[in-house]
């Protein structure tokens, strides 16, 4: 659909319609609206988890625009001003008290640092539900893995930029990470922090990573995340392939033009998400600790470690497993474990196309085996992501080895566990009430 | 492709030669990126050594100062703590301070020059957090039973005895390290360097 070949505006004549002609001969402007948009034929039962693609798209815009006026005022600088308190930290300040709009626009940045977390959990988890990486669109899988660590990095970085203690401490934790793996690591940190220990150097080149990087890779993956969907079409509750049975004209029976149906369905999920988005921003900006940590209310003090250090809740599930991992192996310290264990967890995402092997694609038509694993999966997830919070304690880390056992289990079996459940027949057309 | 089949095998070897000279280039031109990531000439020469006056530190204190922007911890031990010393040799990972985390004239069982200063690096060995004190003995400060006093990270849990060196079992794999350090006088000592007035 999306490489269709569409016939080149005709003006009618009139000055837009001239206009519009002029144009189209010279820029694919009627293909590319048509192939993505008005004419791109997406299944015609999307329910609630279908809102989460364009909201993460919203709120990549929202991040974009308020990080363009945030570098406005924002200074990227360790030394010391006046009054002893870091430049970057107190430019911070600076925009919340000074700045006229400033706060808003810091919270909205921070918040929407949270929310994109959120919608992208709710549109992964969307993809587990009804199989949307399995064959043909294994490809917008792998370029949506892509964008989740891109989005990590990106978040790891920009918390660097406020330098406060708990800018400061989770990064010198998560640098160090580096520098356990062997023969390189002691360079790779090195390189990573510019400097012995974190200060200006590392604060500099986050800032550049933060803002000029990361987020052109990240626009490019979602390009390509977007073009391969709209090659090989949508997937929907229902698991089924829409393409596969189309009308006398080419167009699936199942299918509705993405413009205005699902444009104007969007706007509901926006209206909706910009109504809870705001009600935290004006509210709960902090989101209780969780989104913005009291300790990064203090300026970085290399000397002091705050009592009790822990990452944005977005990062817990992937620190506690690194945390659980207590027990060297092959003469190698459980830390270097514990980092590629920690890495696994996210890398293993890319490999669901492939280690999932049922026959059917939703969970609509899979039977116990899968509701009962993907319950308990997403219930370690949150253990795993509230015990990341807490301070280490024995309880805590029997717990989090129990669910990152089967955290990797989920995965390292589903070849096996996939095949072998009841499944149910999948109809022929998408169902729709 | 009419001509397939009749490759021009001077035409192609002359592709594959300008290939690998431009990707040499590309590789080549990568080096000034790369090393301008590594520390800068003026963080290296950063790492001068920092005088300290300790006259004022009393038994049982500890005081802090920054060498090379990390926390170098200076402790006057009683000697309720220095006893504590011999009692972990078998709770502690490295009781003889056999890896290299300290300058020979610190490979000692209390792991410092003058027997009651402690002077350490305090950055933990596992990911470079700083441990909080946890001087008194016993629970009270939300450790262990039979707890006897030191350091605990605040980060991952690893523990530390009065020498700065890491309990058993713990994430950190070495005990602290002490940095190079020399008495220039009975309560002035110089820290990042070995020997008086280098």
């Amino acid at each position: 659909m999306a490489a269709g070949n569409f016939e080149k505006y005709k003006s009618d004549g009139s000055l837009a319609g001239n206009a519009l002609e002029w144009l189209d001969a010279r820029f694919p402007a009627t293909s590319m609206w048509k192939g993505h948009l008005s004419e791109y034929y997406a299944p015609k039962n999307f329910n609630f988890w279908y809102f989460f693609g364009s909201l993460a798209l919203l709120v990549l815009v929202i991040q974009i625009v308020t990080g363009i006026f945030l570098v406005m005022h924002y200074k990227p600088d360790a030394a010391l001003n006046a009054n002893g308190v870091p430049i970057a930290f107190a430019s911070v300040e600076y925009i919340m008290r000074d700045v006229s709009g400033g706060w808003l626009i810091r919270y909205m940045h921070s918040t929407g640092a949270s929310a994109f977390f959120i919608v992208v959990y709710m549109h992964m988890f969307r993809g587990l539900l009804y199989g949307s990486y399995r064959k043909p669109r294994e490809l917008t899988w792998l370029f949506g893995v892509g964008i989740f660590l891109c989005l990590m990095g990106e978040a790891f970085f920009g918390y660097l930029l406020p330098w406060g203690q708990m800018s400061y401490w989770g990064a010198q934790v998560i640098v160090n990470l580096f520098s356990a793996i062997p023969v390189i690591g002691g360079d790779l940190s090195l390189i990573i922090r510019g400097d012995f220990v974190v200060g200006d150097a590392t604060l500099n080149r986050f800032f550049s990573f933060h803002v000029i990087a990361f987020p052109l890779v990240l626009i490019g993956l979602v390009a390509a995340h977007v073009l391969a969907l709209h090659e090989t079409g949508s997937n929907n509750p229902d698991g089924v392939e829409i393409k596969a049975n189309k009308d006398e004209h080419g167009i699936p029976r199942d299918g509705i033009p993405f413009h205005p149906y699902y444009t104007v369905k969007d706007i509901v999920g926006v209206v909706v998400f910009l109504m809870v988005f705001s009600a935290v921003m004006f509210w709960a900006p902090e989101g209780g600790g969780y989104f913005l940590e009291t300790p990064n209310f203090y300026p970085a003090d290399p000397l002091k470690t705050p009592p009790h250090i822990a990452p944005v809740w977005y990062f817990t599930p992937f620190y506690s497993i690194l945390r659980a991992v207590t027990y060297p192996l092959f003469g190698l310290d459980a830390k270097f474990w514990g980092v590629v264990a920690m890495g696994a967890s996210v890398v293993i995402f890319a490999f669901l196309p492939w280690l999932d092997r049922s026959p059917v694609k939703s969970i609509r038509y899979r039977g116990p085996i899968y509701k009962t694993l993907l319950t308990i999966f997403v219930i370690c997830f949150f253990v795993l992501g509230y015990l990341g919070t807490l301070s280490p304690s024995p309880m805590g880390e029997l717990v989090s080895q129990v669910c990152s056992v089967f955290y990797f289990g989920f995965f390292l079996a589903m070849p096996w566990w996939s095949r072998m459940d009841k499944f149910k027949q999948v109809p022929d057309r998408v169902t729709f009430k | 492709m009419s001509n397939q089949g009749k490759m021009d095998c001077g035409r192609r070897r002359l592709v594959v030669a300008t290939a690998a000279v431009g990707g040499a280039g590309a590789v080549a031109a990568l080096v000034p990126f790369v090393s301008s990531l590594l520390p800068s000439e003026r963080a290296k020469a950063a790492g001068a050594p920092v005088e300290v006056d300790i006259s004022k530190l009393e038994p049982g204190q500890m005081m802090t100062v920054e060498w090379r922007g990390k926390p170098v911890w200076i402790i006057n031990r009683t000697k309720e703590m220095m006893d504590t010393l011999p009692k972990l040799a078998d709770a502690v990972a490295d009781p003889k301070s056999e890896k290299n985390q300290q300058p020979a004239y610190a490979q000692n069982d209390t792991r410092s020059i003058k027997p009651e200063i402690m002077v350490v690096v305090g950055i933990c060995t596992h990911l470079g957090c700083s441990p909080s004190q946890k001087f008194k003995a016993g629970t009270e400060e939300g450790m262990p039973g039979g707890w006897l006093g030191g350091f605990l990270c605040p980060c991952h849990g690893s523990t530390f005895d009065f020498a700065g060196r890491v309990y058993k079992s713990k994430p950190a794999p070495t005990n602290l390290e002490v940095p190079p350090h020399v008495y220039l006088a009975d309560t002035r000592i110089l820290i990042g360097e070995d020997k008086k007035g280098a």
